[in-house]
């Protein structure tokens, strides 16, 4: 996991137009993630008509739009879009691909965000995706399958004990219906799960021959496209 | 007909009524439903968060399985299983040197896997290829008087472009209004219910739901029927918090739409795992105690 210094104050633009260091490093990175997003070029295609925001069921809940996200990203501002909350709202129904007029693969850029975002350390602490993300791995890898109240006792006790008893009736409401499993089991195929699941960590997805076009250390939408 | 069926982690628990009423439904029309065996999990919340390639992997071993067992057609009810083996299938068939890779994993364990197989969602399946006049014809009660809001989510419509519109799917309004019922105007339809940010961010989450019973509600549905175990849960299992923070007073049932077909269909509430749901089908629809 590469860590960034992400201090723009002690490394400012020298030269305006141009990105700081950490910025040009981010960039880098983002960039190589949305190599894999098919279409992910696109990005300098949008023509800011906001779609994707209107669209979008929790941009009420974003501190950034959907649509400020790619203008950020044009004017070298990646390290803003990391620390806000939108790449981690977002609930990934895909309105926002369906809709662009432009064909912009907006969730799977965001993922492609998500993704910088945890490789470069830019994540509170107990983060909660992180935090379930994390824990379903283990579940899957040591039953094969996940298991859905153990997912969620795990993760409550890493991020907040108490919202398990706000929890509570539904828990209990849930055990008398009988729609959780109390006693899980390990699938028989457990061994074979294990090994595909170390041996992936090094599976790639297939990237985009063309690469975004970018203007090397260049702001603006020059930079991009 | 049979067809092998992969039933996710999600059915086995908060999902069973959806697991149970499938069952029912399929055994009610004559049709084989096999579970795959030793199935693993597809990986979806993994995929929702960030690491694609890993339930692309572990899905491939279900497609494997899948085909092994000499089927064609997997039966994938859960709206994230659905997404993600349709999703692996595709990327696979797309991209040699993925497949390659992948199969490399699989021959670890000595599988492999031709591509053979389709990824089907049981809705798919009844209204596409059973047919709703089958179905129709085999139904032992009318759902006349059932005002219905069906409410599909997103991940069985989108990213995917399968069976239906990816904004304003119409295969559960053709299936129930063939059968008797009036499907409600719901045009929030296919809106996200807010998926796992019910765990990660539930504020936002809980106005997602409320957005839709609300939606529901106004336009006069008595129940809601939905194809997604989260949605499903999500929806009904939170209506209290809902009420709770915004201080309405929602109370409306929310089936799996196989359970309504099942009634339908004839079979019974145990059957169909009616006893599960939080909140008893039965009210305030009196149309459906018949």
């Amino acid at each position: 996991m590469a860590t960034v210094s992400v201090s723009p104050m002690k490394d400012h633009a020298p030269v305006p137009g141009t990105l700081p260091a950490s910025e040009r490093e981010l960039r880098q990175t983002f960039l190589k993630e949305a190599e894999v997003v098919p279409g992910g070029g696109r990005i300098s295609q949008c023509l800011q008509c906001g779609t994707c925001t209107g669209s979008c069921p929790v941009s009420y809940a974003m501190d950034l739009s959907p649509r400020m996200l790619i203008a950020l990203f044009r004017a070298g501002k990646i390290e803003e879009i990391l620390r806000s909350r939108t790449i981690w709202i977002c609930a990934s129904c895909y309105m926002c691909t369906t809709r662009c007029p432009q064909n912009i693969k907006i969730t799977d850029l965001l993922y492609a965000l998500k993704r910088t975002a945890i490789d470069t350390g830019l994540y509170p602490e107990k983060f909660p995706v992180y935090v379930l993300s994390k824990n379903f791995a283990r579940i899957v890898n040591r039953y094969g399958r996940n298991q859905e109240m153990i997912l969620l006792l795990l993760y409550y006790l890493r991020r907040n004990p108490f919202d398990l008893l706000r929890l509570m009736p539904l828990g209990i409401k849930m055990l008398r219906t009988g729609r959780i499993t109390i006693f899980p089991k390990k699938i028989k195929g457990i061994a074979a799960i294990r090994a595909i699941l170390k041996a992936s960590e090094e599976l790639e997805l297939p990237r985009e021959k063309e690469k975004v076009p970018y203007t090397e250390g260049a702001v603006g939408y020059r930079a991009v496209g | 007909m049979e067809y092998i069926y992969y039933p996710g982690c999600s059915l086995e628990s908060a999902g069973k009524p959806y697991d149970e009423s499938l069952r029912a439904v399929f055994r009610a029309l004559g049709l084989g439903l096999r579970e795959l065996e030793d199935w693993n999990c597809c990986g979806a919340t993994m995929y929702m968060s960030v690491d694609e390639a890993l339930s692309m992997a572990i899905s491939a071993r279900n497609l494997a399985l899948a085909e092994q067992a000499g089927f064609r057609d997997l039966i994938a009810p859960c709206s994230a299983c659905y997404t993600v083996l349709l999703k692996t299938n595709r990327f696979l068939k797309e991209n040699p040197e993925l497949k390659t890779k992948v199969d490399r994993l699989l021959g670890q364990s000595g599988l492999k896997y031709g591509l053979s197989v389709k990824v089907r969602h049981p809705l798919d399946v009844l209204v596409n290829e059973v047919g709703v006049e089958k179905i129709a014809s085999a139904a032992k009660r009318s759902l006349e008087g059932v005002a219905f809001a069906p409410y599909y989510g997103c991940q069985i419509v989108r990213p995917e472009r399968g069976f239906d519109d990816a904004e304003f799917p119409t295969t559960m309004d053709t299936l129930f209004e063939r059968l008797g019922a009036r499907a409600a105007y719901f045009p929030l339809k296919s809106r996200c219910c807010g998926g796992m940010l019910m765990t990660t961010f539930p504020d936002v989450a809980l106005q997602l739901v409320k957005d839709l019973l609300e939606c529901a509600v106004e336009n006069g549905a008595q129940c809601m029927i939905t194809t997604c175990p989260l949605c499903q849960v999500n929806v009904e299992a939170y209506q209290d918090h809902v009420n709770k923070k915004f201080g309405t007073s929602y109370r409306i049932p929310v089936m799996y739409f196989t359970q309504l077909l099942g009634h339908a269909l004839g079979c019974s509430e145990q059957e169909l795992g009616l006893q599960r749901n939080f909140i008893p089908w039965t009210a305030p629809v009196s149309a459906l105690a018949a």
